[in-house]
């Protein structure tokens, strides 16, 4: 049960049930949706790129609780930073879910509050649902107009 | 209800059964003993088969039908006895009917890519339930890419049953065939096979039978229902995996061109002409899985062994001691209602992903299987993205039944 609390942390369960930033998002620039078609996760994401800037983000979907709290977790900590920090904050939040070694206290700051994932090193199985907003996010940013498929 | 331990069916002896699968020994991480729910996508090995196995391995193997010495010939000898096994198993009028494949899917491959080709043509049309597994779907739809045919899909009510009339009404004079699941991997649903095929055959119809799940827990008749085409898969009924099996009528096989072409299929090969060997090598090039066919053989001997009526007597039992502890759960919705049903239970608790309770579950030690489970269609008939399924084995009992309930539990308290 310990472990299981520390993948099923409060803020992952508050933000699977009531997602940040949930809902269309008209004047996007950058659209992307992705899936995970071993579980059936979906999201759509919308992006808002001034420049280089990420001004606004939104997503819409539907799945497991990590899924969705990555999604909107990763919504709430995208905005005002320039596409490259994005791109590096989600190479860094990869690290965390798949390095073999435990995050140092340096890099844990550094993901602010995307630490809340670190529990799911220990499923690998669920790292796909924990990156697909973030696949989705790359996709958005690359601009390249097909769907996401993580499996 | 009492304890579990009191009710377990009397006249089936479950804990010698249990004690036959070395698996359930295992502790899990966290130090849970294991609950084993996910027989549907492949049941766990009794000792007999792992034996029969190793004993190949440890002392007859050679390649088949090919060597001139003493050890390539008892493990023809083996591999034929396997054929012989599935034959009677599956009351068939002779062993060169049964073909081993490498699964069910390999086997609805090969009558799509063999009897489909030579007999199908644009307009045809062949029927499928909405409860079909997709290695009853796809292969079908790539012949229709080929071939022009048409899939028509026969639908399946709100208690996950097939619809009788909507059936009937889908035969024309253009349908070839009926491609339909003896029991639904999703659901649990037992179709009336036997009236499926006395009503093809009523219209001039062939059928082919998806048996994978059904083999575990029906006993078959190939010859009384009069199928024209049945397959299965070893895993799911004991054996190892890698191996499968088509069972077809001598006559639709023998008019069938081979499937795949190499080695063992042949009879002579010149570079101008071949011809093809007897049933059943024909459908079998290359060296098959030898000792895949023999482990499945063990597990048909090791399920003579079993009062498969007390087993049935006692897998139902469980069941309906499954829907009525999960009916006592606020929150706990059951997909597959149909009055005739396999020990399987599809469910979804509200405000938790299947996923999450698939993780959380096995946290508890227990392996349910949680996702569309290669159906699809019968997710979206029911409108949602997946479910968990748990299912059941002859080693299945009350504890186990006890213990995924905990579990449904604490996924509550969780997502509470």
């Amino acid at each position: 049960m310990s472990d299981l609390r520390e993948l099923y942390q409060e803020v992952i369960l508050d933000h699977g049930k009531n997602p940040r930033n949930f809902g269309p998002l008209p004047e996007a620039n950058r659209e992307a949706h992705g899936h995970n078609p071993l579980c059936g996760d979906k999201i759509a994401l919308h992006v808002v790129l001034d420049g280089d800037l990420v001004q606004d983000v939104k997503f819409e979907g539907a799945g497991c609780a990590i899924s969705m709290a990555s999604a909107s977790l990763m919504t709430t900590i995208l905005k005002g930073k320039t596409e490259a920090e994005a791109r590096a904050l989600f190479e860094q939040f990869h690290d965390l879910l798949t390095s073999n070694e435990e995050a140092s206290l340096d890099q844990l700051e550094a993901l602010d509050k995307l630490a809340v994932f670190s529990g799911v090193r220990d499923y690998p199985l669920r790292v796909k649902c924990a990156t697909l907003g973030w696949h989705t996010l790359n996709a958005a940013l690359d601009e390249t107009g097909e769907t996401v498929v993580t499996e | 209800m009492s304890s579990a331990a009191s009710i377990n069916t009397p006249s089936f002896d479950i804990e010698a059964i249990r004690k036959d699968f070395p698996i359930l020994a295992e502790t899990m991480p966290g130090g849970k003993k294991l609950t084993f729910l996910d027989s549907a996508a492949s049941a766990q090995k009794p000792q007999a088969v792992i034996d029969a196995m190793a004993n190949v391995y440890g002392h007859e193997y050679a390649n088949i039908h090919r060597g001139v010495y003493y050890l390539s010939q008892i493990a023809t000898d083996h591999f034929e006895a396997a054929r012989r096994k599935v034959q009677g198993f599956l009351g068939a009028a002779h062993d060169r009917e049964i073909i081993f494949t490498r699964n069910a899917t390999e086997a609805i491959n090969l009558v799509a890519a063999s009897w489909g080709r030579a007999n199908l043509k644009e307009g045809d049309q062949v029927i499928l339930s909405e409860m079909e597994h997709h290695a009853n779907i796809v292969p079908w739809q790539l012949l229709r890419e080929q071939t022009g045919i048409e899939l028509v899909v026969a639908p399946i009510d709100d208690d996950g049953a097939l619809i009788w009339e909507e059936f009937e009404n889908c035969f024309t004079d253009r349908t070839k065939l009926v491609a339909m699941t003896h029991v639904s991997n999703a659901l649990g649903t037992v179709t009336p096979i036997a009236d499926i095929i006395r009503t093809a055959h009523d219209h001039g119809t062939l059928v082919l039978v998806d048996g994978s799940q059904a083999v575990p827990h029906i006993d078959v008749d190939v010859v009384a229902l009069d199928a024209d085409f049945y397959v299965f898969t070893g895993h799911k009924l004991y054996g190892p995996s890698g191996i499968g099996v088509l069972y077809g009528k001598e006559a639709l096989l023998e008019a069938m061109p081979p499937y795949q072409g190499g080695g063992e299929m042949i009879a002579t090969v010149t570079f101008e002409k071949t011809t093809y060997a007897e049933l059943p090598h024909k459908f079998e090039a290359g060296t098959p899985n030898i000792v895949g066919a023999i482990g499945l053989g063990a597990a048909i001997d090791y399920l003579a062994t079993i009062d498969r009526a007390a087993a049935n007597a006692h897998e139902q039992a469980l069941l309906a001691y499954t829907n009525e502890q999960l009916a006592g759960l606020n929150s706990v919705r059951i997909y597959g209602t149909a009055p005739q049903k396999v020990g399987l239970v599809s469910f979804t608790i509200d405000g938790a992903h299947p996923h999450d309770v698939g993780t959380i579950l096995d946290h508890e030690g227990i392996a349910v299987r949680a996702g569309h489970h290669c159906a699809q269609p019968v997710m979206d008939r029911f409108g949602v993205p997946a479910t968990t399924r748990a299912s059941f084995g002859l080693h299945s009992d009350y504890d186990d039944v006890d213990t995924l309930v905990s579990g449904i539990k604490l996924v509550q308290e969780i997502f509470g």
